[in-house]
């Protein structure tokens, strides 16, 4: 009997990297041997497998449009993530996915859209923010609330300054602890809300960082009367088999990797309050 | 979901003796199955590998309460005479440790071999009681659903001829009654037997829920059984059902678990709970697994073993930087309101079929049944009568 089935891996090779900070890389990926092309959607993830070493859930940061390649920003926490920055181009990774709910692009048209991330949550966002810039004139105001550590913890920092650069665009950046050469805003990311333009009623936000940062974010956008039904959270839990069956993922009735990662407010209101659910 | 979709057999009762059992046993091998059954070993009823019936446990029965199981001998030779034991039939259709892939290094890259499930072609379980039937429909539901069915799951289940056997006693932790899931099995069979132990004869009511069922059946020869016999039978499984050694009050379970997320009684019980994970590991439809990647010491071969996992270890919820329920109390909660709440909104049933075992197999005795009568019993004010929505 070949049980070669949800849980085997495909072969995808390393066609670059791209260090981001001290301890994060971008791996950009070739399409598995077997696989056509790769498609996703904004939001979803990836199964990565270090040879070996072992496999983790890592958000798909982008595609390179030429080449169809795909882009996973992974941070080096763990043994595993350790192992797949490390790998270099024409190295191998396995790879399974892509998993996982998209960020509600389709409901966003029409609308004032708020993409609020912390930290490496700038990376299952940065799909989000390329598409509406590339189709800048579907949606209403565009604003990116980012909050990191510092400067030097600042992923995609070139394209964030580019993001910047835009007139149609608001986008703000915080970090926590600056350095002499930072003139940008200091202090926690909610503190950019206030400074944001947006109707609260016509608005779609999509929230990606720490949990203790979304259910901050949460309630700035609340008390700026933003209805719980338009805000969106990317939620993070252990990840085995990415298909509900493992068991790992559960947060209350939901197993992230399937009913998430992106999970609609009101949906996780109650839950989110709860300690160690 | 095969054989439990197919409502019982219309065809008249038959009657078998021990000898009877004992050639059922035969045809089954000879038919190409590898039976399983339950017999003593470890000073328990286990499942394993049967070859005739003086594997079975004849003579014996098991005594049960939270945290104890003691096997002791009964006054006649009933094959069946005992409620369920630590085993269950997953550890055959999801087992504890299964190797998925291996992976070889290559020049510049590496290759991903599937690797073949190396269960026999077939299972036959014998003495499959009717709460184990009911942990494997909804273990279906789990593993053998429309999306992804795992197929290690799905070809073991599949394929697995299922001798059910009436309960004739109940065990001491026993709630199936509560659980709505026994102690007669309703369907799901191929065989279902009903022992009768009596002063002058020593019978098993058998009636077939499918056609190989039938067709095995037949082999054995059996004798037409009387309704003075089915009587009996019947009567066997009411005296049981009055019996239940423990009780559940599931109305309302859901909300009343899920709208209490801060009760004191977790604190109680976390203050008990060892988080040792046995009542995980007996439980039959607990499903949680984890995957080992190992390599060999050359670091050429790489391969991953899935295994069952348990909500209660710390690496379950594990996060960069720490586990999301690093206390007891959450862990356990975690394991209570998924198993009799969240598998509702999940899978469309409760995860729990009332068998008792992670009672008996508690080293504390933690008693759910008494757990979720403590949270029911002592509600804050205004929420006794439930009605949420759940998720408050």
């Amino acid at each position: 009997m070949n049980i070669g089935h949800f849980m085997t891996p495909d072969v995808s090779r390393v066609a670059g990297t791209r260090r981001e900070t001290r301890d994060t890389w971008t791996l950009r990926l070739e399409p598995p041997r077997n696989a056509a092309a790769w498609s996703y959607r904004p939001g979803q993830f990836n199964m990565l497998y270090a040879f070996g070493i072992g496999e983790v859930p890592i958000s798909i940061s982008g595609q390179v449009a030429g080449d169809g390649t795909l882009l996973h920003t992974v941070r080096a926490v763990g043994r595993v993530s350790a192992a797949l920055t490390r790998l270099r181009k024409g190295e191998s990774v396995g790879v399974r996915g892509p998993f996982g709910t998209p960020w509600p692009m389709d409901l966003a048209v029409g609308r004032d859209v708020i993409v609020a991330a912390g930290g490496l949550g700038l990376a299952p966002v940065r799909p989000v923010v390329r598409t509406l810039l590339e189709q800048r004139g579907k949606f209403g105001r565009v604003v990116l609330l980012f909050g990191a550590r510092s400067p030097a913890e600042i992923v995609f920092r070139r394209e964030v300054e580019r993001w910047g650069r835009r007139r149609d665009a608001e986008v703000l950046v915080t970090v926590d602890h600056a350095s002499p050469d930072w003139a940008g805003h200091v202090g926690v990311v909610t503190t950019l809300v206030k400074k944001a333009a947006f109707d609260p009623g016509n608005t779609v936000a999509m929230l990606c960082g720490p949990e203790v940062m979304m259910r901050f974010m949460v309630a700035a956008l609340r008390s700026s009367a933003v209805p719980d039904d338009a805000m969106f959270l990317s939620m993070e839990r252990n990840m085995k088999c990415a298909i509900g069956q493992c068991g790992h993922c559960q947060f209350g009735a939901d197993f992230v990797c399937r009913d998430g990662p992106v999970l609609r407010y009101d949906r996780v209101r109650d839950r989110l309050s709860v300690r160690e659910l | 979901m095969t054989i439990l979709d197919t409502p019982p057999s219309p065809t008249p009762a038959r009657l078998l003796d021990t000898n009877g059992v004992g050639r059922l046993l035969d045809a089954l091998r000879e038919g190409g199955y590898e039976v399983i059954g339950p017999t003593v070993r470890d000073r328990a009823i286990v499942y394993d590998t049967i070859g005739n019936v003086a594997d079975l446990p004849a003579g014996w029965t098991d005594r049960q309460d939270a945290g104890q199981y003691r096997l002791e001998r009964r006054d006649d030779h009933a094959l069946f005479g005992y409620a369920v034991g630590p085993h269950s039939w997953k550890r055959y259709l999801q087992p504890p440790a299964t190797t998925l892939w291996r992976a070889r290094r290559t020049d510049d890259s590496f290759e991903v071999e599937t690797v073949a499930d190396e269960a026999p072609s077939r299972f036959a379980f014998v003495g499959v009681r009717a709460c184990e039937l009911h942990a494997m429909r909804i273990q279906d539901r789990v593993l053998d659903g429309d999306q992804e069915p795992d197929p290690v799951y799905h070809a073991r289940r599949n394929d697995a001829f299922i001798v059910a056997v009436n309960c004739a006693q109940a065990g001491g932790t026993c709630f199936c009654v509560s659980m709505e899931t026994g102690p007669g099995a309703d369907g799901g069979f191929d065989i279902c037997l009903t022992e009768l132990v009596e002063p002058d004869r020593h019978v098993f009511v058998a009636v077939s829920g499918s056609v190989r069922g039938q067709e095995m059946l037949d082999v054995t020869e059996p004798a037409t059984a009387g309704p003075d016999d089915v009587r009996k039978a019947e009567a066997v499984v009411e005296r049981t059902a009055a019996s239940m050694g423990r009780s559940l009050d599931t109305r309302g379970i859901h909300d009343l678990l899920l709208s209490n997320p801060e009760h004191p009684r977790w604190d109680d019980v976390a203050a008990r709970c060892l988080t040792c994970a046995n009542c995980t590991m007996v439980c039959p439809t607990c499903f949680c697994t984890s995957v080992d990647d190992l390599t060999d010491v050359s670091g050429q071969v790489a391969e991953r073993v899935r295994r069952w996992d348990s909500c209660f270890t710390m690496e379950h919820s594990y996060l960069h930087g720490g586990s999301v329920r690093a206390s007891a109390r959450s862990r356990y909660r975690q394991w209570l309101t998924h198993k009799l709440a969240t598998w509702l909104d999940q899978f469309g049933t409760s995860g729990c079929v009332g068998c008792g075992r992670c009672i008996t197999w508690c080293p504390v005795g933690i008693d759910l049944t008494e757990e979720v009568r403590a949270i029911r019993d002592t509600q804050p004010t205004g929420t006794r009568s439930g009605g949420s929505d759940g998720r408050t």
